[in-house]
């Protein structure tokens, strides 16, 4: 190794390091250390200044090794490896030291915190020796995407990826396209009916010359990486050939099969033979296997009889497929939380308790009441309006016995439901709310109309909703009273909270995305990039990253085309060489290695009787490295020497 | 053992979970001892038994691994990897007397800032009633063992 | 059959207002394999008046109970029989255990009176043990007199999931009503199953307790219960001595018989109306002891 010249520079980060840490005697600490040429302390190092302190330091002082000490390297490692390519010198010959996140944040007393730094630093810069350059590489990106969940903000992404030119599959797990948004019945705060606004969307999605829509399909396992994806879709068997149907509805009707509609929230009944709802896309019924007569006994087999395109095909299995795409969106959606875990507020108990998702239903002209909001009494809908309603905020939202977060849309739904409630029955409706959150484009101006329309707003969460006499009463405590209060009512309406939706963990494994304390999928950056993941050419929009509006929905549902059409478009993606590599000299053949990969980026070679590393395929894990007896294996810019040195200082010091 | 003995603990922490957990904890401004330095690995996978070895001997008191949770390892198994050398490893500390609580596996997503700080105070106190970390006696110095060139596999 | 030896806590009105609690209780538990065994010396546990006026005494009031199941050997669990015992010395285990200055003020108090708490006593309710321990199927299989037609309405109280607990849910418990059924018994539907009682308001807030007497005895005489069935002595009072009141404050008719769990179980093991302390209330049960 020729002459190591290293750089130290020590950062203040404004006064978040610099008021923990004492920054000039770190400095003096790393100036003493060997090979240190230079080290310096700075305000903001990340900052045009500090960045320009770097690359003349190592123009004019023939440095070849720098030390950042700072934050993380989650934060700016690329930042300052950028750097050093400028001034000429190999972005790898870089190491940081973590001071911020991991020392003077979270430690109380600044001399630990000082100490604590020197001991950082000094195995940054004993590392930092043994760093060698290394040779970025790069990667062909395949021209086409895959956009997995076909709800508002999965159609916005597969059309903007579309209209761009570029090929995108749009995977759907239920058997039509639409998501949530498709059994809405008006939008706030337009009051837009949803259909209207969403159907040509979803006609154009699947009719784009661009979009191939695989619906009723769900993606079984990924392969691959940034660029080269491989992605295992498995396509469901409806039963019915989707080419040959015309959607005339003949099956559904003669099917003698009642199931309940969970389109409907239970309210209604569909068919064994069913489409979920009338403007579904494809307009191609589904088999319901385990509510089939046919399936179950053997018997009827009616829709096949009565089918005049002969379309229906009880032998029809699922199908495999594989795509190969550079890119995914995950725009997997939502799910609300289950009342039933909570029988307090009455859902399960008494049946005119509705989850406001019901009530989207009964409001709606296509739901099981024609659009008229009905009472039920034993099980059926009578046509009595009822007299007073009341619409319960925060149902398993802002509570730790359930989700401490705010489920962000709920508000302005439940001023929705208040409006068309009162609006279709005239009925006494009253709000039972802790806040009300509506801090959207015309949010604000829709609560103001909301009150002056004769809503009673009561602060303070529906504790309990209990029948007595027949009678439903809400009990909550009116904060702005200061009373307890039974407010007997003949309905109520329950808006739960958003939560991820079912299966949201297998769908993370399979894309390697990970998830947050409240179970949705994690960005990169709460901040700065919303719609990135820890896997790179893996995005997530929508719900699936956190309850959001449609506003919302579409605008991630954009930006994801965004990212996607960014990588595309360049054509080629940075590869990390950070890869294991074998000394072919020293490896004994032993093959220990070769099943520990999960890229099977290792194989044995029989001439050489030595094993050898596929660079495309590996991803740097190390774990091969961490396992072989003879030293042969190791990885670069995490070798044993590096590593070791590192923890000669920190266990010293 | 006096009451001012500060141990040293020195980290292994995965780059994608752990070591993001550990960013979340001084994002969040979380307070925990400083005597945790913390050696980012790309995955616990890495993490080989002479790491191990070769910080208590230079002076660790206690040593941390700590990666992502089952299932969610960025590189898909590394972490079934570290549980299952993680068995052998505890097999050699003991016998080298290295006592049980100054060695630790812990799982830590990206999003468990708190559950990081917490784990951190936890093994702080643990390895400080462990008392200094010492070597047995007739323990070979520095000079007379010779760490081979990248060697110290586990074959595992 | 093996007897489950246990500590046993009856609690201040074990041995005074709800004798007939204790008198069912020991004649069920031989029948069933259980052990109970009173803890020597053991003092009031506080309830609810200590922990609002002296908090701190209330824990060293309920550890020394602990010490004393602890020290008694034999590892066993601490089985208590009333919600409110329940409560608070969970309560006092879990402030223990969790802040150092209760753990020291503790230590503190019981050295003072040559005692020691180590946390390691688990305290449950009878209800849990019969449920749990000696199982359904067991019980099941010990009924003598099913009570085919009897229909009951289990109330648990608010304690018993409150804090939540890994033994019941706060707001849909089941273990009585598991145990009610193995007795061949009706159990109905009864949503304010677990609602508060009223309590210690009873004394201090009359008018206002009586409100939830009320609601609870409603719901039960809407859905024919023909009793309602209790595992706390103070609900157990609260919902029958005050009946009458109850009835004259707000113009009801409720003439519901309040039983305990243990009374019911009692019956149907084969035992007499009379032995299980069936006659010491105030609405009096009427048929139900005679089947």
């Amino acid at each position: 190794m020729s002459e190591v010249r290293i750089a130290v520079y020590v950062c203040h980060c404004g006064t978040n390091i610099a008021d923990k840490v004492d920054v000039a005697g770190v400095r003096e600490f790393a100036r003493r250390l060997p090979g240190v040429e230079v080290a310096r302390d700075y305000q903001y190092m990340c900052a045009d200044p500090g960045q320009e302190l770097l690359r003349s330091d190592i123009r004019e002082r023939g440095i070849n090794r720098v030390v950042v000490a700072s934050c993380s390297p989650r934060m700016h490692e690329a930042t300052f490896r950028q750097v050093l390519e400028s001034a000429g010198l190999n972005g790898y010959l870089f190491e940081m030291a973590n001071i911020r996140e991991h020392c003077s944040w979270v430690t109380e007393e600044s001399e630990l915190a000082t100490h604590k730094a020197r001991a950082l630093v000094a195995a940054a810069v004993k590392r930092v020796r043994f760093h060698a350059p290394l040779e970025e590489r790069y990667v062909e990106v395949n021209q086409k995407a895959l956009v997995v969940g076909g709800g508002i903000a999965g159609i916005e992404a597969a059309l903007k990826i579309a209209r761009a030119g570029k090929k995108v599959w749009l995977v759907e797990r239920g058997p039509s396209i639409g998501g949530k948004m498709a059994g809405l019945d008006k939008t706030f705060p337009t009051l837009d009916c949803s259909a209207c606004i969403l159907t040509p969307k979803m006609v154009e999605a699947a009719q784009h010359p661009k979009i191939t829509l695989l619906s009723y399909s769900e993606v079984e396992g990924v392969d691959g990486y940034v660029g080269n994806f491989q992605v295992t879709v498995r396509r469901k068997a409806r039963y019915v050939r989707e080419e040959d149907c015309t959607g005339c509805g003949t099956c559904y009707q003669k099917c003698p099969k009642k199931v309940p509609s969970e389109f409907d929230g239970g309210l209604s009944h569909r068919k064994a033979i069913y489409v979920p709802f009338p403007q579904a896309v494809p307009n191609v019924p589904v088999i319901d296997r385990s509510n089939c007569i046919r399936f179950q006994t053997g018997r009827c087999g009616a829709c096949e009889k009565f089918c005049p395109r002969d379309a229906v095909d009880f032998e029809q299995e699922d199908e495999f497929l594989t795509l190969e795409v550079g890119a995914v969106i995950v725009a997997t959606g939502y799910e609300t939380f289950q009342p039933q875990e909570a029988p307090q507020w009455g859902w399960g108990r008494y049946e005119n308790v509705l989850t406001a998702r019901q009530l989207e239903r009964l409001v709606n002209a296509s739901g099981p009441t024609g659009g008229k909001v009905l009472l039920r009494r034993d099980g059926e809908f009578t046509d009595e309006v009822p007299k007073s309603v009341a619409v319960l905020h925060c149902i398993g939202s802002r509570d730790e016995n359930y989700y401490p977060y705010c489920s962000r849309l709920c508000c302005m739904a439940s001023l929705k439901l208040a409006h068309l409630i009162r609006e279709k029955t005239g009925a006494q409706v009253y709000s039972f709310y802790i806040d009300i959150r509506s801090a959207g484009k015309g949010y604000e101006e829709f609560y103001t109309r909301v009150q002056a329309e004769g809503i009673q707003f009561i602060r303070g969460k529906g504790a309990e909703v209990l029948e007595r006499d027949g009678q439903l009463y809400v009990h909550a405590e009116d904060t702005l009273l200061g009373a307890y209060r039974e407010v007997p009512v003949d309905m109520v309406v329950l808006s739960t909270a958003v939560t991820p939706a079912p299966g949201a963990e297998r769908v993370a494994q399979i894309f390697g995305i990970q998830r947050g304390q409240d179970g949705f999928f994690l960005e990169s950056h709460p901040k700065l990039e919303p719609l990135k993941t820890a896997t790179e050419g893996i995005y997530i929009v929508g719900c699936c990253q956190g309850p959001k509006d449609i506003p919302d929905s579409v605008a991630q549902g954009a930006g994801g085309a965004a990212e996607v059409l960014s990588l595309l478009t360049a054509g080629r993606v940075q590869i990390s060489p950070v890869v294991a590599e074998i000394d072919a000299e020293a490896c004994s053949g032993c093959k220990v290695c070769v099943p520990l990969c999960p890229y099977s980026a290792i194989k044995y070679d029989e001439e050489r009787g030595a094993c050898g590393v596929n660079e495309a395929l590996c991803k740097g894990c190390g774990t091969c490295v961490a396992s072989c007896p003879s030293g042969a294996l190791s990885c670069r810019h995490f070798t044993d020497e590096q590593i070791y040195a590192q923890i000669e200082e920190v266990s010293s010091l | 053992m006096t009451e001012s003995f500060e141990p040293r603990i020195v980290g292994f922490l995965c780059n994608w979970c752990s070591y993001a957990g550990a960013d979340l904890a001084g994002v969040s401004r979380l307070k925990y001892p400083a005597n945790l330095r913390i050696i980012r690995v790309m995955c616990s996978g890495r993490v080989e038994p002479s790491f191990i070895l070769k910080a208590f001997r230079d002076g660790a008191d206690g040593v941390l691994v700590a990666g992502c949770h089952p299932g969610d390892c960025h590189y898909m198994e590394g972490n079934y990897k570290t549980m299952r050398r993680w068995v052998m490893i505890e097999g050699i500390l003991e016998d080298f007397g290295v006592e049980k609580g100054r060695f630790r596996l812990a799982w830590v997503s990206a999003s468990e800032g708190d559950r990081f700080a917490a784990l951190v105070r936890e093994m702080v106190e643990d390895v400080r009633r462990l008392g200094p970390f010492r070597l047995p006696e007739g323990t070979p110095d520095q000079a007379t063992l010779a760490v081979a060139a990248g060697g110290g596999g586990s074959g595992a | 059959m093996t007897m489950r030896r246990y500590w046993y806590y009856p609690g201040c009105s074990g041995h005074a207002s709800a004798r007939d609690y204790q008198r069912s209780v020991a004649l069920i538990s031989p029948a069933l394999g259980l052990d109970l065994v009173e803890v020597e010396d053991w003092n009031c546990c506080g309830t609810t008046a200590m922990t609002s006026v002296e908090p701190r005494l209330s824990v060293v009031l309920s550890a020394r109970n602990l010490a004393l199941a602890e020290e008694a050997g034999g590892r066993a669990d601490l089985v208590v029989t009333c919600n409110s015992c329940y409560a608070i010395l969970r309560r006092a285990q879990e402030q223990y255990a969790r802040r150092r200055e209760v753990r020291a003020e503790v230590d503190e108090a019981l050295a003072g009176i040559g005692r020691r708490y180590s946390g390691t006593v688990r305290v449950r309710h009878l209800l849990e043990v019969l449920v749990r321990d000696v199982g359904l199927d067991a019980l099941r299989e010990r009924v003598r007199r099913p009570l085919s037609g009897l229909r009951l309405a289990p109330y648990y109280g608010c304690l018993l999931g409150r804090p939540r607990n890994d033994f019941e849910d706060p707001e849909e418990p089941l273990s009585m009503d598991r145990l009610l059924e193995a007795t061949g018994a009706t159990v109905v539907r009864f949503d304010r199953k677990s609602k508060c009682c009223g309590g210690a308001l009873i004394t201090t807030h009359e008018e206002a307790a009586l409100e939830l007497v009320r609601e609870v005895l409603s719901e039960a005489a809407a859905r024919e219960a023909r009793a309602v069935v209790t595992a706390c002595p103070m609900c157990q009072f609260n919902l029958d001595a005050y009946q009458a009141k109850v009835n004259a404050a707000f113009g009801t008719r409720l003439r519901l018989p309040v039983l305990y769990f243990s009374q019911v179980l009692g019956l149907s093991l084969g035992f007499g109306a009379s032995e299980l302390g069936l006659g010491q209330r105030f609405v009096p049960v009427g048929g139900v002891g005679k089947l």
